[in-house]
């Protein structure tokens, strides 16, 4: 089933137009990974996902992008409860100069849980989701900027489930951590699956064909080719798409 | 291969210009450093020597609510008692600085989260202006305007602590506003950024997250604010009244530290009493200046550790 539908998605900076009529399902509890060489768009297209390209000066878009069948730009669509159903991971760890509880209680809070009890639970679930309550259990009131970075990746994952969202977008969560940390994050990722709509941008093939279902790959503002990520990378159906996995440019 | 290594022993043409230059750099700090130093001596010896020299006894001096240095008092000491004048200076600084916060820090987020275009066309440079505009024209001012205004709303002379409150408010506000912007263009984006992706307002993420983590640099931007106003003389004694009286209300005429310094200086002769004592005056404006300067380096660093 599709949790989000997006429509013939044309999207300028200004002149320059970064996405050529997007169409592509993302289906309910699925990872679906965007893949494609520097600059094709697939940042554009995850932030557009959230309504995170509004906050770009100049940015227009038209067509459509369908969540449940309600169209996240239509003039009424409230965009603080959008962001709130569909949680952001970004590239760089960027957990809130504050400590570890304060962080991830933070989305709650705003969206005006007060009840510490409540939070508290939060709090404890996220971080148990984001596979780190056990490292920072004892430590919640330490600031969150002085874990290691795959640490705070985790605690950004944390912090994105607390406000429980519907769809989870992670525009290269990994491309800044070592491999271990590294493993970890797909491994969650993986597990997260059952509860949430995962998207999932990354410049690395074998993540993509380890943790996701289906597989986007991108060119130049263009969707070239959209299958199961296990065709895509066993039997392209496009040479452009064949010369990318294989290495040959990109 | 020897001929590369004897290249490497060579000093370069580049290394030389960096001896030359570092050379260079560290005479102008010595001679900084030798300026700043004489003049701590100067203004502490000169300062310390009411006391020692003059046997005005310390406590006296800070304490004491009368301020006539040429005479004698009851206790045959000179009258040097210097509360007035300090809390005179207390009193202004608090209250300019207290209200010159929440309108510098109102601005600063107009400037930097609600319209950065009309902030970066129109007000930087508005503001650049007010901060280069001499405080004698801030004075004349206050003189012209808000005295005459104090006079006919409160009655009296209209000089007083209000009046140097108001002056020095609007002296310190364009200080106080653009270093609060720098600092909350500091502020990274991504911390912005992860807090609208969570579904927060531009308001809660503004209050939650942009005030929060520039709160060390706003203090900063406040307390340099304050550093400035108990440090003003000539807008202050402009309109201020500098009646040497604890002050007891805000409308009548006080005075600062620094308000009774500039009046004074030229009229004592050096080496006696009432010139000694005005460079006590001048160490306690010193002691605070100092005072401040840590206070903005300790915040700085509290807020380096958070
Ligand atoms: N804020 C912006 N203003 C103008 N152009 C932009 C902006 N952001 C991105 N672009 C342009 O849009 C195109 C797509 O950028 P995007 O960031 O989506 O690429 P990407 O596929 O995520 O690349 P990467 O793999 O390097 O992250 C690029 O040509 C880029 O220069
Ligand atoms: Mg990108």
């Amino acid at each position: 089933m599709s949790k989000v539908t997006i429509k013939e998605l044309n999207l300028f900076y200004g002149k320059f137009q970064a996405l050529h009529n997007i169409n592509l399902p993302i289906l309910k509890n699925e990872i679906t990974a965007f893949i494609g060489p520097s600059g094709c768009g697939k940042s554009t297209l995850i932030k557009s996902l959230n309504r995170m390209n509004d906050l770009v000066e100049g940015c227009t878009i038209s067509g459509e992008v369908k969540m449940d069948d309600e169209n996240i730009y239509a003039k009424e669509c409230n965009i603080n409860l959008l962001r709130k159903r569909v949680g952001m991971v970004f590239q760089q760890p960027n957990p809130f100069p504050m400590s570890i509880y304060d962080n991830i209680a933070y989305g709650p809070r705003t969206h005006g849980i007060k009840n510490k009890q409540i939070v508290d639970e939060l709090v404890e679930k996220s971080l148990r989701k984001a596979a780190i309550w056990e490292e920072v259990k004892d430590d919640l009131k330490k600031n969150a900027l002085s874990l290691s970075g795959g640490q705070q990746q985790r605690i950004c994952i944390a912090r994105a489930l607390a406000v429980d969202p519907e769809v989870l977008l992670m525009d290269e969560p990994t491309s800044a951590l070592d491999p271990i940390s590294t493993a970890k994050i797909e491994e969650l990722v993986i597990g997260l699956k059952k509860d949430y709509t995962l998207v999932i941008v990354t410049h690395n093939m074998q993540q993509a064909s380890r943790i996701s279902d289906k597989t986007a790959f991108f060119l130049n503002g263009k969707i070239i080719e959209y299958d199961e990520t296990r065709k895509i990378f066993t039997n392209p159906k496009k040479q452009e798409t064949e010369d990318y996995i294989s290495g040959r440019f990109g | 291969m020897e001929d590369s290594q004897k290249k490497l022993a060579e000093h370069s043409g580049k290394s030389r210009l960096e001896k030359i230059g570092k050379t260079i750099s560290f005479l102008c700090i010595a001679f900084i450093v030798f300026v700043v130093l004489s003049i701590l001596y100067f203004v502490a010896s000169k300062g310390i020597a009411t006391f020692t020299k003059d046997g005005v006894s310390l406590i006296d001096f800070l304490t004491g609510k009368i301020w006539n240095p040429g005479s004698i008092g009851e206790n045959g000491k000179p009258l040097t008692g210097a509360l007035p004048m300090i809390a005179g200076s207390f009193i202004v600084t608090l209250l300019a600085a207290a209200v010159a916060t929440p309108f510098a820090i109102g601005a600063a987020i107009f400037m930097t989260e609600i319209s950065p275009t009309v902030g970066k066309k129109i007000l930087q440079p508005v503001i650049e202006l007010l901060v280069g505009i001499p405080s004698v024209v801030y004075g004349f001012i206050g003189l012209s305007v808000v005295v005459p205004f104090m006079r006919n709303t409160f009655g009296g002379s209209g000089f007083g602590i209000i009046s140097a409150a108001i002056v020095l408010f609007v002296m310190i506000l364009p200080t106080v506003t653009s270093m609060s912007v720098d600092t909350l263009k500091s502020v990274p984006r991504y911390y912005r950024e992860a807090s609208l992706a969570l579904g927060a307002t531009r308001w809660q993420t503004i209050y939650k997250v942009v005030l929060r983590s520039a709160t060390p640099g706003l203090l900063t931007a406040v307390v340099f604010g304050m550093a400035r106003a108990f440090g003003e003389a000539l807008a202050v004694q402009m309109v201020i009244g500098n009646a040497a009286l604890m002050p007891t209300n805000l409308i009548t005429p006080a005075s600062t530290l620094t308000s009774i310094l500039t009046m004074n200086m030229g009229n004592t002769v050096m080496g006696t009493l009432e010139n000694n004592v005005l460079w006590s005056l001048a160490l306690i404006l010193l002691v605070m200046a100092l005072f401040f300067n840590i206070l903005t380096r300790w915040i700085g660093k509290k807020g380096a550790m958070n």
